[in-house]
């Protein structure tokens, strides 16, 4: 990413496309690409600089939608183009859009060692936990038992936890938020696009028509508050309606406490610190999620420095040639046992 | 010719000579053959090499199926095949002289380790009898040589262990064949002293070895004469020996540097086209960007991302990979980005013949991808000429927009030959538009060659979305249209075929019109050259040519199969071409097929041009 510059003339519009958007009327996409588009002009990266780089699914039309350079690729492979991508041109801020199948399944591969390799690309992960653009398939983001046109008796596959996942591939930016929470999302999106590093950002997306509902729980008002803890830096995990739970650590495991119980106070509670070294506090949040007695938290699990795959290879680049100097092909061609011919 | 030497002994001077060195994978085989090769190939003999080894690390000691070899052909006039049968062989034990005995000439040499012709050893070998105590070897010439006893005694003041003494012997049977080659032991010695500085013990036991299998070649009377190959006569300039793959590598960096444009490839280990990988990798002070990717795929996509990037764009990989590769090919070309994909073919069909040559990708390169998905597909015909193909292939890349197969094979990729080095001014640069200007620009619009403008990010003004989906032709748009979707289709095929107005004409060599023609593509002109030129000297009449470029074919093509009566076409597979010309100019082709995971056998192609002409010797 070019350092910040004077962009202050972008607008939110100056990164609509002139196609129209093709998702379903009420899809949770339409937000995430709203936030985007609000959230870009305020990066200081020039309009030019920003690509979109998707594989296959319906989170992966989102390029053709962005007024940004773009690329729609082949299923699961969008973290390996962006890779190459990357590499060759270390100045562009790139961005992946995928989705639960084409990043979770048949890219799974490529994610993986995107995070491994830590380059400098942007994750952004729509997960609905379902197939959509192939009309309801179960996904490896479904939970266990669930009934669509591939497991009309229910699939006995156990889910990934793409968090979870994330984290175990060293991945040096990891966070998740929800399509219904513009703020919030917002707020991930900003901090992901500020992020040197593989920046993995899931996305709890509502697909109306093949899983509608799927995070209902999470994103209603009544039952928000007690099912959702919002990961915030220095604060101690605080939920409920009057922020009166929160989560203690006990032995190696997340517990919910009730502060109004006369026993345990604000100082008991497990403190958020999203630069911890260590992965094991980002862990227990992620496996927080769809834990019957915990809230599922959101925000950013975890965010640490390290160097990056493409300023690696820059390095890597600048030194050998330092100490080599810039290669020539004239002695390249003749170096080594030469003999003459006359 | 023959000469006599002080010591009584004859030199007698041939015109080519054929050696193979054969012995345990992990005896040295390929390093001594490697060394024997660059002295001589220093020394001013033309020469090919075949690298012939198993695809085990390090099979069981003294098994048949462990066996390494390593095959060498030089000479004194042009040397164009690494020679069908080995005037003189190499045996490190009894399983190497068991599996390379069969192809020796009659009267040819064996120099044998007879120290390893133990009982074991025999057994491993599945030799009832000694064969060095039999007769069954009596059409030969047999130098029995205690190598592992006089090593073990010529290293004892090295301060080597025991294993590091044994794992001299290589340098022992090279330095007695470089006296009975009367070759000078300078050159590597001086690549031993390079290779283990600061290695003393190491230094003295291969120097020791070296100079003992010399000093025993000069001084027991077991060899009554040796032998010297003149100087070939080659085309004046500076030269240097050059494998495939490294042809390959350099090839790209100078497309590079005459493109003006960052290198980057994106690569998955596969035998036998790692090595490519590994040269490209050292260059960094060239700017050269290498990403050894998670997989195959990963490989072709991030070459995708790069060439998006604004980068030549390469991926490396052999038959299994260029499966694994299909559907980005396809992403590729419905990109219309530029790309290289180096195929260096192996014997297949699955994990087949990892370290042997075929020629069987053929068809795959040409068809092997969904929908109708033409790419361009350039071959190379000899270790050298993988550093001119490269570059060509880099050409049509970037002119056309599109990408393209360059297929070697593990024949001349890890074989060697001598190569007459071109000065950087020889080569002709590769001319590239990145369009900068916002004015009219539309993602698919088309140039005279029916190329859309390369529009990279990072570039103001010129934002613009790609993908798999179809396009609308000029605008870029998705389009599902049906009459769009039937002219793009035609047109990324007239894209390829427009690529026939600058390919080269189809030379032939020999008469331009007559009976028989042997028109073979790739890495089998050095087996077809000399099949072709010993059918000549036993009068027939035949030509010959050889095809680079295969889809599109040279313009002249059709003009030149219609020149004559009969084409042969030999083939390292089961007539790939074959079919491809019959579909395109309905000849009735002779097919020539052999898949023995070796190059093609001279003779064999010289006695099918017999047959063809039907025995007529003028």
């Amino acid at each position: 990413m070019t350092d910040k510059i004077d962009v202050t003339e972008l607008k939110a519009k100056d990164f609509q496309s002139d196609q129209d958007v093709r998702w379903c009327p009420g899809c949770g996409d339409y937000s995430v690409l709203a936030q985007v588009q609000k959230v870009f002009p305020k990066l200081g990266v020039k309009k030019e600089d920003f690509v979109w780089i998707a594989g296959i699914g319906c989170s992966s039309r989102f390029p053709y939608y962005m007024d940004t350079y773009g690329m729609h690729g082949i299923h699961g492979r969008a973290p390996a183009i962006a890779t190459g991508l990357k590499v060759a041109h270390p100045e562009l801020s790139v961005w992946v859009s995928t989705g639960d199948g084409d990043l979770m399944s048949i890219g799974g591969n490529h994610f993986i060692h995107a995070c491994r390799k830590n380059i400098d690309i942007k994750i952004i992960l729509f997960n609905n936990q379902i197939y959509g653009l192939t009309k309801g398939q179960y996904s490896p983001t479904s939970e266990k038992g669930k009934v669509t046109k591939s497991s009309p008796f229910g699939s006995i596959d156990y889910p990934f936890n793409p968090t979870s996942l994330a984290l175990g591939s060293e991945a040096t930016f990891v966070a998740r938020t929800l399509d219904r929470d513009t703020k919030h999302l917002q707020e991930m999106l900003r901090r992901a696009g500020e992020h040197k590093g593989t920046a993995f950002l899931e996305v709890y997306q509502n697909c109306v028509i093949f899983n509608d509902g799927a995070y209902t729980d999470y994103t209603d008002k009544e039952t928000k508050p007690d099912t959702i803890v919002v990961l915030e830096q220095g604060e101690p995990l605080l939920f409920g309606k009057n922020f009166d739970k929160g989560i203690k650590i006990e032995g190696f495991n997340p517990v919910v406490v009730d502060l109004n119980d006369g026993v345990h106070s604000i100082d008991d509670l497990l403190v958020h610190d999203e630069n911890d070294e260590s992965p094991v506090r980002a862990f227990i949040y992620s496996h927080m999620t769809d834990h019957p007695n915990l809230p599922t938290p959101i925000g950013v699990f975890r965010q640490i420095r390290r160097q990056t795959y493409d300023e690696a290879v820059v390095e890597q680049i600048d030194a050998v040639t330092a100490k080599k100097g810039e290669g020539d092909l004239e002695s390249l061609l003749f170096s080594g046992n030469t003999w003459e011919v006359e | 010719m023959a000469e006599e030497e002080k010591n009584g002994k004859v030199v007698e001077e041939l015109n080519d000579v054929t050696v193979m060195f054969a012995g345990d994978s992990g005896d040295g085989m390929q390093l001594t053959g490697t060394q024997f090769s660059d002295t001589t190939a220093y020394l001013g003999n033309d020469l090919i090499t075949l690298p012939d080894y198993p695809s085990e690390i390090r099979a069981p000691l003294g098994t048949l199926y462990g066996v390494s070899g390593f095959q060498l052909h030089f000479g004194s006039s042009n040397v164009f095949t690494p020679g069908d049968n080995p005037d003189v062989l190499v045996a490190m034990n009894p399983a190497a002289l068991k599996v390379n005995v069969k192809n020796l000439k009659r009267q040819g040499i064996i120099i044998c380790n007879s120290d390893a012709f133990d009982a074991k050893n025999l057994k491993l070998a599945k030799y009832e009898v000694n064969p060095l105590e039999d007769d069954s070897l009596s059409e030969f010439k047999v130098f029995p040589v205690p190598i592992n006893s006089l090593v073990v005694s010529a290293l004892k003041d090295c301060g080597l262990k025991p294993k590091d003494v044994a794992r001299s012997k290589n340098f022992f049977a090279l330095g007695l064949m470089y006296w009975l080659f009367n070759e000078p032991l300078e050159p590597t010695l001086e690549w031993v002293k390079q290779k283990f500085i600061k290695k003393e013990d190491i230094i003295c036991g291969n120097e020791k070895a070296l100079k003992s299998g010399y000093y025993y070649g000069e001084n027991t009377q077991l060899f009554a004469s040796r032998y010297k190959v003149a100087k070939a006569k080659l085309p004046k300039g500076t030269y240097k020996s050059i494998s495939g793959n490294e042809a390959t590598a350099i090839g790209l960096i100078a497309a590079s540097k005459l493109s003006g444009l960052q290198l980057f490839l994106g690569s998955y280990p596969i035998t036998p086209a790692t090595d490519i990988l590994h040269h490209l990798s050292k260059y960094k002070n060239f700017g050269v960007k290498t990403l050894q990717a998670e997989d195959e795929i990963a490989g072709i996509t991030s070459a995708i991302g790069a060439s998006f990037g604004g980068s030549l764009a390469i991926t490396t990989t052999s038959g299994p990979g260029l499966a694994l590769k299909t559907e980005a090919t396809g992403l590729a070309l419905m990109l219309e980005l530029p790309l290289v994909i180096v195929n260096v073919q192996r014997g297949g069909p699955s994990t087949g013949l990892p370290t042997k040559t075929e020629q069987s990708d053929l068809l795959q390169a040409m068809y092997g991808r969904s929908g109708e998905s033409p790419v361009a597909v350039v071959a190379a015909t000899s270790p050298s000429d993988c550093f001119y193909m490269a570059i060509e292939a880099s050409r049509l890349a970037l002119k056309y927009m599109v990408p393209v197969i360059l297929l070697t094979d593990g024949y001349i990729a890890n074989g060697a030959e001598p190569w007459r080095i071109p000065h950087v001014n020889e080569l002709e640069k590769i001319e590239v538009t990145q369009r900068t200007n916002p004015e009219n620009f539309h993602p698919y619009d088309r140039d005279d060659n029916l190329a859309r403008p390369w529009a990279v990010p990072g570039t103001p003004g010129l934002e613009h979305r790609i993908g798999g989906l179809e396009k609308d032709n000029i605008s870029g748009a998705v389009s599902h249209d049906p009459e769009n979707h039937d002219a793009m289709v035609r047109i990324r095929a007239q894209k390829i075929q427009n690529m026939q107005n600058i390919i080269p004409d189809l030379v032939v060599d020999g008469d331009q019109e007559g009976e028989v023609l042997v028109l073979g593509w790739g890495g089998t002109m050095g087996s077809i050259i000399e099949a072709v030129n010993d059918a000549r000297k036993k009068g027939m009449k035949v030509s010959r040519a050889q095809l680079k470029y295969i889809n599109p074919f040279p313009k002249n093509l059709g003009e030149v199969l219609s020149k004559f009566e009969k084409v042969i076409v030999p083939e390292n597979n089961m007539g790939q071409l074959a079919k491809i010309l019959r579909d395109q100019f309905l000849v009735p082709v002779i097919q020539f097929n052999k898949m023995r995971g070796l190059p093609l056998k001279t003779f064999e192609i010289t006695e099918k041009i017999a047959e063809v002409l039907g025995g007529k010797n003028d």
